[in-house]
């Protein structure tokens, strides 16, 4: 019996819809594209949440990074001076990191050189890492084949690298590269090892306004890891940089002190100790601390900002496609008000009109939330492709965009269905 | 037993502070079976009085029993039951819906009283057929002449077997031939039993009835009882 009102609701309102095709199909879209854009939007927001997230993460979020920042330059020099700029994070500061926090797990001292690399006539832009043997467990690069840097390797300050993947491919293209010599600056490594793709160095600064001075990414291909005691008797410390007449020469001993910690729950204390020992040891600002736990954190409310923002778009555009529902709706009912009357005339009560209505009003509004979510599935993809830009099309998203169409149209559907049913059936039989 | 009985079943409109009264004192007793003309000028309270008979009006005071049943204080849906099932309305303008063919529109007063989708299809069929509309039951409204319409609406007000029919002006859309044929139903159906009332200005419908009740004003001036 219900499943029979039911077919003949939908049979009814079917036929009136079918009468105004095109009034119906243009209402339709009004959804659609409502619906099209909370699901695109969505998947966008998610997209750029989820790479943001990934490339943080995989900083590690027990990790806390210390970088050298260039200083701010004191007075300009003026005239042929030639000087001597010291600053950046020290072997000692290592040190004392490693003794004074006890929270610290490791602390990996890694020194950043971009070099040249050679095989045979080969010729690649590199990082070369002066690491120690417990870079891996800060990192989340993988060996993927040899080994990675030793205890010994690291006490006998042996000539021996570990190159990443994308180095292998550039360099030794069809050779393996273990067992083979790589050149840089005059000198051999002995290959022990590969890893997988590197992390690219430069992530933190993308999470960080300050400015930094590492070297642009220019053609670096990737990392050649050495050990740090090999890297400091074979790498000057020294940089020169020429400025027009002036030449300034700048020592920097580490780039970076990667430290780990025991939980995620001691990251920020372990911070501002971090922050408080630092600041004695350090006269000038040339460190930085980067936190991948807080930039996590920080990620998740941008996320949520952004996901508001693009929602709240998204929601206007469902809002007009309400509006346009509605006005269509009361449009029809005044139209069809002698068929009210009639209905109600046959026995019709007023229950009867307005699901008779908002039933209308619900087929609309489900069509345009099944085509918008076809359309909005199909948006994402043409964004990823063309656009370049990572989107996630969540479950969750296509029962959201589905359910506001349907409370779309119950919401505006019910006004004008309820204006239907209060008409007097008399004046309704009247009605021209 | 009467079907249609009204004690002082009055309408009065309230027009700002100027009270307005349409139908006042009607007293009238239908009897089952009985095929009623009700006459009088424009103006007179015909409609209205069809309006109150047919419960898509509510007095403003009196009583109306319809079949022994007292409907002058139910509420909306009580009084859409009611039209659904003991009362069928024949219009002037036929009044189909245009969506809705020929079977279709015969089903409506059943859906609404919930019956079953066979029960309520073959009962149109039926119907239809006795109306003459046998061959074209798929056929919408604008597809059928005047006097076919009207002769599906007169299927559709006997659909639910009501006790009484109310028919406003039936054949005042029609030509004269097809006048005939919609008042020869009207006949039958009286024939079968039905309780019929025909609110016309047409003095030869008027004159096929068994009792004329002429409005003035909004009361009953006279009563006409045919001789058949």
């Amino acid at each position: 019996m219900l499943l029979f009102r039911l077919k003949h609701t939908i049979e009814l309102g079917a036929k009136s819809l079918w009468m105004h095709r095109l009034r119906s199909s243009l209402t339709i879209l009004g959804v659609v594209f409502g619906v099209c854009s909370v699901i695109a939007m969505l998947a966008i927001g998610e997209g750029a949440s989820r790479q943001a997230q990934d490339s943080i993460e995989k900083l590690g979020s027990r990790n806390i990074i210390i970088e050298t920042v260039k200083p701010p330059e004191q007075q300009k020099d003026s005239g042929n001076v030639e000087k001597v700029r010291n600053y950046g994070l020290t072997y000692s500061d290592a040190e004392s990191i490693r003794n004074t926090l006890k929270s610290v797990e490791v602390a990996v001292p890694v020194r950043i050189i971009s070099q040249a690399a050679r095989y045979n006539s080969r010729k690649v832009a590199v990082n070369v890492l002066g690491t120690v043997p417990w870079y891996e467990e800060v990192s989340s690069i993988k060996i993927i084949d040899g080994r990675f840097l030793s205890a010994i390797d690291l006490k006998h300050q042996l000539a021996v690298c570990v190159v990443d993947e994308q180095v292998a491919r550039k360099l030794f293209t069809f050779d393996d590269p273990i067992g083979l010599d790589v050149k840089i600056q005059g000198y051999y490594y002995r290959v022990v090892g590969i890893t997988g793709k590197s992390v690219d160095s430069e992530m933190t600064d993308a999470f960080s306004d300050s400015k930094v001075v590492s070297k642009s990414n220019g053609g670096v291909i990737g990392n050649i890891y050495v050990p740090i005691t090999t890297a400091k008797c074979r790498f000057s410390e020294f940089s020169f940089q020429m400025s027009g007449n002036s030449r300034n020469a700048e020592r920097v001993e580490l780039q970076k002190i990667i430290i780990k910690v025991g939980s995620n729950e001691e990251v920020l204390p372990t911070r501002d100790v971090l922050d408080s020992l630092l600041s004695r040891l350090h006269k000038k600002q040339d460190y930085r601390i980067v936190v991948p736990l807080e930039l996590l954190r920080q990620a998740a409310q941008t996320r949520r900002i952004f996901s508001i923002v693009l929602g709240s778009i998204a929601a206007i555009s469902l809002l007009v496609g309400g509006i346009g529902i509605m006005n269509i709706m009361l449009a029809t009912v005044s139209e069809r008000t002698r068929e009210i009357g009639i209905r109600r005339a046959i026995g019709a009560r007023k229950w009867d009109i307005i699901i008779q209505f908002l039933s209308e009003t619900l087929m609309l509004t489900l069509v345009g939330g099944i085509l918008g979510i076809v359309l909005g599935t199909f948006i994402p993809f043409l964004v990823t492709h063309f656009g370049h830009m990572p989107t996630v099309i969540t479950p969750i998203s296509l029962i959201l965009a589905f359910g506001i169409s349907v409370g779309i149209g119950i919401i505006f559907g019910l006004y004008p269905a309820c204006r239907a049913a209060n008409m007097d059936p008399i004046k309704s039989l009247r009605h021209e | 037993m009467s079907v249609v009985n009204t004690k002082k079943l009055c309408k009065a409109y309230q027009l700002g502070s100027f009270n307005l009264s349409v139908l006042c004192d009607i007293d009238l007793e239908i009897e089952q079976g009985q095929y009623v003309a009700i006459m009088g000028p424009s103006g007179s309270g015909k409609s209205t009085l069809l309006n109150l008979l047919g419960c898509l009006d509510k007095p403003s005071s009196g009583k109306y029993f319809l079949d022994g049943k007292d409907v002058s204080s139910l509420d909306d849906n009580e009084l859409s039951l009611i039209r659904g099932n003991r009362i069928g309305f024949i219009f002037q303008s036929y009044n189909l819906i245009n969506q809705l063919n020929v079977i279709e529109n015969i089903e409506l007063p059943m859906y609404y009283q919930g019956m079953s989708e066979s029960k309520s299809a073959a009962r149109a069929r039926e119907l239809a057929a006795k109306v003459g509309l046998g061959d074209r039951v798929k056929h919408r409204p604008f597809e059928l002449s005047g006097g076919q319409q009207q002769r599906v609406a007169i299927a559709r007000a006997i659909a639910n077997d009501p006790v009484i029919i109310l028919a406003d002006e039936p054949t005042g859309n029609l030509d004269s031939a097809s006048g005939a044929d919609i008042l020869s139903i009207l006949d039958d159906l009286h024939q079968q039993g039905k309780t019929l009332i025909v609110v016309t200005h047409d003095e030869e419908i008027a004159s096929r009835t068994q009792r004329i009740i002429h409005l003035l004003d909004g009361r009953i001036e006279r009563e006409i009882h045919n001789g058949n």
